[in-house]
């Protein structure tokens, strides 16, 4: 943290964006461009967004990028990447998209070692759809769909990072968060890696991002960070699942 | 010395860099800017010691801090 | 390899979409169709492509989709409940306008049905199947020979036109085993300027079907109905047989055209003034062609090995002036002999009334 002053990575287009007043989708969005700047990837990017409140992400972006339906992105990554296999190919996917209608793309991706990354973004709920419940929101979680609070009778809490370290094509897996500087620096070196594994050839990565949706959890932005750090983590703990040889 | 650049008109006000300003030298000004949000301003630029840590927490890509005084 | 071998359908499919420059296909196995799949899981690596099995068709086709963003020759194939599955991507990949190619290689159904063959999806792929305001290109061989003169045909049109374009086949063309040629061509690797595959020396391609202000929408979809009207001037196929003094005409596709046929010359044989009609490519359904062959015609046979559902486009083309019936089986190719008892029931009404 020697480095002083901070300028816009040249990857993300200077645009307003849709994102709700201290919406994690924008730090996310900032740390992906940092790396691939960083990396010199950007016009060897092919960034592959989703539907949900990142559904924009190619508008944002400024390489070339691709709108799949819903859930469907790790299939259309695993596409382009058969066909592009010197490209950084990664997926930008909600919990909605990613853990309930994609889960079965996404888990054979992984699987499969397709040598793409996904950067998955869990906020608990369905964003963009106006706060419904999905797998990964918490126990006793109100959403519109959970008006009760989540109980047994609605699942429990999907632990997306856990189930796929397990898989042998799965290279690096990693759960990390934004709610304060030092987490956002340590969340900008998971994507780091994650991309380095994929461009050392070395199989499918992951990076999970506990993210705050203050709109739909009806906090205000700091109280939706502290939320994420006191709620979120201990359902879903941080750290580094599985990391390959090679990627220190 | 450093100088912080808002990009005043994509700010949502959401307060995040005003939190985590070690310094607490920036504010949310009076006013509103065209998307109708008070935007974060720093009266005293002195005092910033270019730690970026407003930056790294803006969701909306608002804050660029430069080397060098202010013109 | 442009000498004269025996071969099976599903296998002559493989072997033109490799002659065809395709180099990537994304499946799932399923009867009557796996024989492309494991054809091609065999040959692509030799040339340099890849055959990626999916976890299922909803995978494949998007797949798919992402692989023809990407820039590449591509092609999937299944039969009907996993075209099924695939209804929502080829909405996708219509409308962002790519180039793929869909093989159905249909069998019985609705639900798991049977894997015999079958024309039951005419509905599906003709007249829309996913959501929203799209065509697909639908072509119908009738023999192995056609199989691969079809789907070489079929990467051109879909890179000509930036659209999906779907080849019926059914149990029996992907099972039987006709003498073919394979023919030498050498096409150009594709030319797409807008494919994603990463932005060295121009600004971001972007590949997508969002459209959220209402007047864009309308822009885009008034764009796509641009080209398919001009898929409809350029493209509509068919075959007449004895059609110019046809009192009756039998119109079928695809396998039933061949069984057709064969009852035709049955017919004709004992004078009856029967002809047949064979659309080629169900969309765009060939009507202008198919009323000059029916302009003598004072009843209209349809002849489909499913419930009836192209006997629509058929009334469609011919309106009132001549009556149209179905002659139909479900779960067998017919024998000549049944359509040939048809045309001569409807000779003997047609002598009847004069
Ligand atoms: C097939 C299909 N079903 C439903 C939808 C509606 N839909 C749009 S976004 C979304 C949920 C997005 O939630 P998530 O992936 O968690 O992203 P977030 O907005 O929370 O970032 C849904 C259900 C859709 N677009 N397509
Ligand atoms: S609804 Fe939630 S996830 Fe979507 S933009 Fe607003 S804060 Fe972000
Ligand atoms: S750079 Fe550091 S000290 Fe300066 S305004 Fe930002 S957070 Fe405050
Ligand atoms: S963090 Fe960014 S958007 Fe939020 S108030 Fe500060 S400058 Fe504005
Ligand atoms: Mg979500």
């Amino acid at each position: 943290m020697a480095k002083k002053g901070y300028m816009r990575p040249p990857t993300l287009l200077q645009k307003p964006w849709h994102f709700c007043p201290g919406c994690n989708h924008g730090i996310a969005h900032r740390l992906v461009a940092e790396v691939i700047d960083e990396m010199g990837l950007q016009n060897q990017t092919v960034g592959v967004g989703s539907v949900g409140c990142g559904v924009f992400s190619y508008e944002y972006f400024n390489f070339d990028g691709i709108g799949p339906s819903h859930g469907r992105s790790p299939a259309v990554a695993t596409g382009v990447k058969r066909v592009l296999p010197d490209r950084l190919v990664f997926t930008y996917q909600g919990d909605g998209d990613l853990a309930a209608i994609g889960t079965t793309e996404m888990v054979h991706c992984a699987v499969r070692g397709e040598n793409i990354t996904i950067i998955f973004i869990n906020n608990t709920l369905y964003g963009m759809t106006g706060g419904q419940m999905a797998p990964t929101t918490l126990m006793g979680q109100v959403t519109t769909t959970s008006p009760r609070g989540r109980g047994r009778e609605q699942g429990l809490p999907f632990r997306v990072c856990e189930m796929l370290a397990t898989a042998e094509g799965a290279a690096y897996v990693a759960r990390v968060a934004l709610f304060n500087p030092a987490q956002v620096n340590r969340a900008k070196k998971a994507i780091r890696r994650a991309f380095e594994t994929q461009m050392a050839g070395l199989g499918f990565s992951m990076v999970e991002m506990l993210s705050a949706c203050p709109t739909n959890w009806g906090l205000s932005p700091l109280e939706a960070l502290k939320y994420v750090e006191e709620k979120m983590v201990p359902t879903y703990p941080l750290g580094e699942f599985k990391v390959p040889e090679g990627v220190k | 010395m450093f100088q912080v650049n808002f990009l005043e008109q994509y700010c949502k006000g959401c307060g995040l860099c005003v939190h985590f300003c070690p310094k607490n030298i920036i504010v949310l000004a009076q006013y509103t800017n065209d998307q109708g949000y008070n935007p974060a301003t720093i009266n005293d630029m002195t005092k910033c010691t270019g730690c970026a840590l407003c930056a790294r927490m803006c969701p909306h890509v608002v804050i660029e801090i430069v080397e060098g005084g202010a013109a | 390899m442009s000498e004269q071998i025996l071969m099976k359908g599903n296998e002559a499919v493989a072997e033109a979409a490799i002659a065809a420059g395709c180099r990537y296909f994304f499946g799932y196995p399923i009867t009557p169709q796996s024989e492309i799949l494991e054809q091609l899981a065999r040959r692509l690596p030799e040339v340099g492509g890849a055959y990626v099995q999916a976890e299922s068709e909803v995978s494949a086709i998007n797949m798919v989709f992402g692989a023809a963003a990407a820039g590449a020759r591509v092609m999937t194939a299944s039969s009907s409940p996993g075209i099924s599955l695939m209804q929502e991507g080829i909405s996708y990949i219509a409308s962002a306008e790519l180039p793929a190619v869909i093989v159905n290689i249909m069998r019985g159904a609705p639900g798991l049905g049977g894997i015999h063959p079958s024309q039951a999806d005419y509905f599906q792929s003709v007249k829309g199947g996913g959501h929203g305001d799209y065509k697909l290109i639908v072509l119908a061989p009738s023999s192995v020979q056609e199989l691969i003169d079809h789907t070489i045909l079929a990467f051109e049109m879909a890179e000509a036109y930036r659209t999906p374009v779907v080849i019926f086949g059914d149990a029996m063309m992907g099972q039987m085993m006709e003498p073919v040629v394979i023919p030498d061509i050498e096409p150009l690797p594709p030319n797409r300027p807008w494919a994603t595959t990463g932005m060295e020396g121009r600004g971001p391609n972007i590949v997508h079907t969002l459209y959220l202000p209402a007047d864009k929408l309308e822009n885009h979809c008034n764009r796509l109905f641009a080209k398919y009207s001009e898929i409809e001037h350029n493209e509509k196929r068919s075959v007449g047989y004895l059609t110019e003094d046809a009192e009756i005409l039998v119109v079928a596709y695809g396998i039933m055209s061949r069984v057709a046929r064969a009852a035709v010359e049955m017919a004709r044989d004992d004078g009856i003034k029967v002809g047949m009609f064979r659309p080629v490519t169900l969309w765009p359904f060939p009507d202008n062609a198919l009323q000059a062959a029916a302009r003598n015609a004072r009843v209209v046979i349809a002849a489909e090995i499913s419930m009836g559902q192209m006997i629509e486009d058929v009334r469609l083309a011919l309106g009132n002036r001549v009556p149209v019936v179905l002659f139909n089986r479900i779960g067998l190719v017919p024998n000549p002999d049944e359509i040939y008892a048809a045309i001569k029931s409807k000779a003997r009404e047609v002598n009847a009334n004069g």
